[in-house]
């Protein structure tokens, strides 16, 4: 393309772009290859699902304060949904790792979606892991006290204090939680623009 | 609509049999159907919450305990008096393999000095309108480094067999100094609660950082009991789990397995990993392992793996029925 053809609007060339790589029929599309029936596409739907429950629970949580769940019983149970949430949010995450690994995902040019994917799995672990640090009881002293040496081993520490509460608290309700969601949000992103991968020796085997 | 692979959706899709598909009723219904069960796994398991573990409860538990570490914390000898890097620059304190040592590369980035933080400063503070206190401290700091040494050794031999009066911690007749007298108040503030603020306030009145007080409490062996009562500790899989029967951080499983295992078991070890340095060690493998796990689309074998084993067609048993039956399309 001449760069005379090219519009001089930035936002027309952004709004061309979108529409050229992303339709509204890609984005939304109501007509899928008929082997996404398969039960292991429903494993990156729930995660998303699990997302969802884990953020509202979490932004409800954060409202009323790090002290409030241990005082009150409407705040205990928001705080366990919160727990589940997490813990089925994994399960699922996991699941569709799992998945996407055995249908080898990544084939015919889907291996940025794969590798975003390891860095959301890597980056909820570390929102989590500020989670936990943030209980504010038990097992947040435990958590930080053992977890320190490994974080100091790795020169992490110097910057990444597990003992300072409020770095923690800070990083799990602001930061990483915005870095998963964007990460999740490109994630989709790149599986409607590119569409779900054929099944295994449809062509090209397993190679990216 | 090109790709960068130089072919459209509707290319790559071409001869594929396509069906309704209604992703945002999928959508609805994961979000309708997870609810429901977070929601009854939340209001029928609830959630663990132990209370935290404060420096007035251990001391008020266990005060023969407290006193041995605040006694270890003034002769150097805790955890936290010798970690090394970031709290301080202990000697070889530090973790390494060969010339990888991350631990020492940033310095004292958060300087903790234990035997002051956790003990003088206090006890200075704790001097205000009592004279018995500051004649204890002053003869501690006038005292030579060497007359220092043989009262905290005197004193921290005979406090294997201290035994508690009316909530004191009383130890057979030596020479330990000021050492008792200072112990006993530092026991009394620690057992009112002040040292808990202390530790924390550090001239400031907000403050989020519990560095100082969480690092104390560690090296107490009376955290270390609480921990164990709970199976808790690094050789039953550490930071993965919670208390009680809740699930903790399973998804750590794997960092947690390599702290089970040879060489990171063994003091002697294998090419220079072993017990001493097992953090660091483990920290770059699982490092090395995610960014395998990252590029595994471009790795031969791991990328072949699936192709290989045959779950790709309990997955897609439709697809390759059909296929059987009659002759691909794609």
């Amino acid at each position: 393309m001449s760069t005379q053809s090219k519009p001089a609007s930035w936002t027309l060339r952004v709004r061309q772009a979108i529409d050229r790589h992303l339709p509204m029929d890609h984005l939304l599309p109501d007509r899928q290859p008929y082997y996404v029936g398969s039960w292991v596409y429903v494993f990156g739907v729930v995660t998303i699902a699990a997302l969802v429950w884990v953020v509202v629970s979490g932004v409800v949580l954060s409202f009323f304060g790090p002290q409030w769940w241990h005082d009150s019983s409407i705040g205990r149970f928001f705080n366990s949904l919160h727990f589940w949430a997490v813990q089925l949010f994994f399960l699922f995450m996991v699941l569709h790792l799992w998945g996407q690994y055995f249908m080898a995902g990544w084939r015919h040019g889907r291996a940025a979606t794969w590798m975003i994917g390891v860095v959301i799995f890597g980056t909820s672990i570390l929102t989590a892991f500020t989670g936990y640090l943030s209980q504010q009881n038990f097992d947040g002293q435990f958590i930080a006290l053992e977890a320190k040496d490994a974080m100091n081993a790795a020169g992490a520490g110097a910057f990444f204090n597990v003992l300072n509460f409020g770095q923690m608290y800070g990083l799990h309700v602001m930061l990483l939680p915005i870095g998963v969601t964007f990460l999740v949000v490109a994630h989709i992103v790149l599986v409607r623009v590119r569409g779900v991968v054929k099944p295994i020796d449809a062509e090209g085997g397993a190679r990216s | 609509m090109k790709k960068s692979m130089g072919e459209t959706q509707e290319e790559y899709y071409r001869g594929v049999r396509m069906v309704p598909y209604d992703l945002v009723k999928e959508l609805a219904i994961a979000l309708a159907g997870f609810g429901v069960l977070a929601i009854v796994l939340a209001a029928f398991l609830s959630s663990p919450d132990v209370p935290p573990v404060t420096i007035a409860t251990w001391s008020q538990t266990d005060p023969v305990d407290f006193v041995t570490t605040a006694t270890g914390e003034l002769a150097g000898t805790t955890g936290s008096a010798g970690y090394g890097q970031p709290y301080n620059s202990t000697p070889d304190a530090y973790q390494r393999w060969g010339p990888i040592a991350p631990q020492a590369w940033f310095g004292v980035r958060i300087p903790v000095d234990s035997a002051n933080a956790f003990v003088m400063e206090p006890l200075k503070r704790a001097t205000v309108g009592d004279t018995t206190l500051g004649a204890a401290l002053s003869k501690w700091e006038g005292a030579t480094a060497d007359q220092q040494a043989k009262w905290l050794d005197a004193y921290t031999t005979a406090l294997p067999d201290a035994t508690l009066a009316d909530g004191k911690v009383a130890v057979v007749d030596g020479d330990y100094g000021p050492l008792p007298a200072m112990m006993s108040n530092l026991l009394g503030v620690a057992q009112s609660g002040g040292l808990d603020g202390l530790l924390v306030i550090n001239g400031r009145f907000y403050q989020t950082d519990y560095t100082q007080p969480l690092l104390f409490i560690g090296d107490s062996g009376y955290l270390e009991g609480l921990v164990a009562d709970a199976n808790l500790a690094g050789d039953k899989w550490g930071v993965m789990n919670e208390t009680g029967q809740y699930p903790g951080q399973t998804w750590l499983w794997l960092f947690s397995f390599w702290y089970q295992v040879f060489p990171f078991t063994s003091d002697s070890g294998f090419l220079g990993l072993n017990a001493g340095n097992a953090d660091l060690g483990i920290i770059l493998i699982m490092t090395v392992l995610t960014i395998l796990l990252a590029l595994v689309p471009f790795i031969p074998i791991l990328r072949d793996i699936p192709r290989w084993l045959p779950l790709h067609r309990l997955i897609w048993r439709g697809y390759y029925a059909s296929k059987t039956s009659t002759p691909a399309r794609t």
